[in-house]
């Protein structure tokens, strides 16, 4: 008989699409959680007083936290487009392969795209 | 028979309901806030400070800071699971993760309602 629980060695396995699409709804749970802290300061200091409003804002142009955000945007659009993907196979809504492989190609590609595009954009 | 471990899933239910309420409630308040944020371009203080003075916003926020706490411990405990084998180990980083969650929380209500 197994021993339970059983552990999975994540290295033997080939993704599909779908698990790409979970296994990174992971990951930017995983960096979001961390950057709470971060964003917590930004915050405080954008609402403690007009100076630290642009105190905020003049830390927010520098390229490199720049690059931080955008990471973090990422993180924060795949989270949200592969959790709601999430919610609605929750209640049966795309549980069947094609659909659920397209919603999950569909989580991935928009999330990138619109990192990208507001990347640009604010930039 | 079960071997139950301190740091295991335990009935495992509530958290799941607990991740899927405090996610709708995530969703909500990030399209409210992006709306907000599209429809002041450049952002200005005045603006920014007047968002959060009235108290209905202030508990919207409070509501949206405690369910993304609620989430996140969900979510981190599902990922030491799965992950983190050493109990010991385990537990620590479970403990880490809730201490850090509850200063957390009173750091965003401090953010809220202080100064």
């Amino acid at each position: 008989m197994a021993r339970r629980p059983n552990y999975l060695n994540l290295f033997q396995i080939r993704l599909p699409l779908p698990a790409l699409t979970s296994i990174l709804h992971r990951v930017s749970g995983a960096l979001l959680f961390l950057a709470i802290p971060v964003l917590l300061i930004l915050l405080q200091q954008s609402l403690g007083s007009a100076a630290g409003f642009d105190a905020a804002r003049a830390r927010l142009d520098h390229p490199l936290v720049k690059l931080f955000l955008l990471v973090l945007l990422w993180a924060f659009l795949h989270h949200f487009f592969a959790g709601i993907r999430f919610l609605f196979l929750d209640i049966h809504i795309g549980v069947d392969l094609p659909q659920a492989r397209i919603t999950a190609a569909l989580a991935l590609f928009v999330s990138v795209v619109l990192t990208v595009l507001i990347g640009i954009w604010l930039w | 028979m079960v071997n139950r471990l301190v740091t295991g899933a335990g009935y495992g239910l509530l958290s799941w309901l607990v991740q899927r309420i405090s996610a709708v409630i995530l969703v909500i308040y990030t399209l409210f806030m992006t709306i907000f944020l599209l429809s002041h371009r450049p952002l200005q203080f005045a603006e920014w400070k007047a968002l959060f003075t009235p108290l209905s916003l202030r508990l919207f926020s409070l509501l949206f800071f405690l369910s993304l706490f609620l989430h996140a411990w969900v979510g981190v405990r599902n990922i030491l699971m799965d992950y983190v084998h050493p109990t010991g180990l385990r537990l620590a980083l479970e403990v880490a993760a809730i201490l850090a969650l509850v200063v957390y929380a009173a750091w965003s209500m401090q953010i809220l309602w202080g100064a």
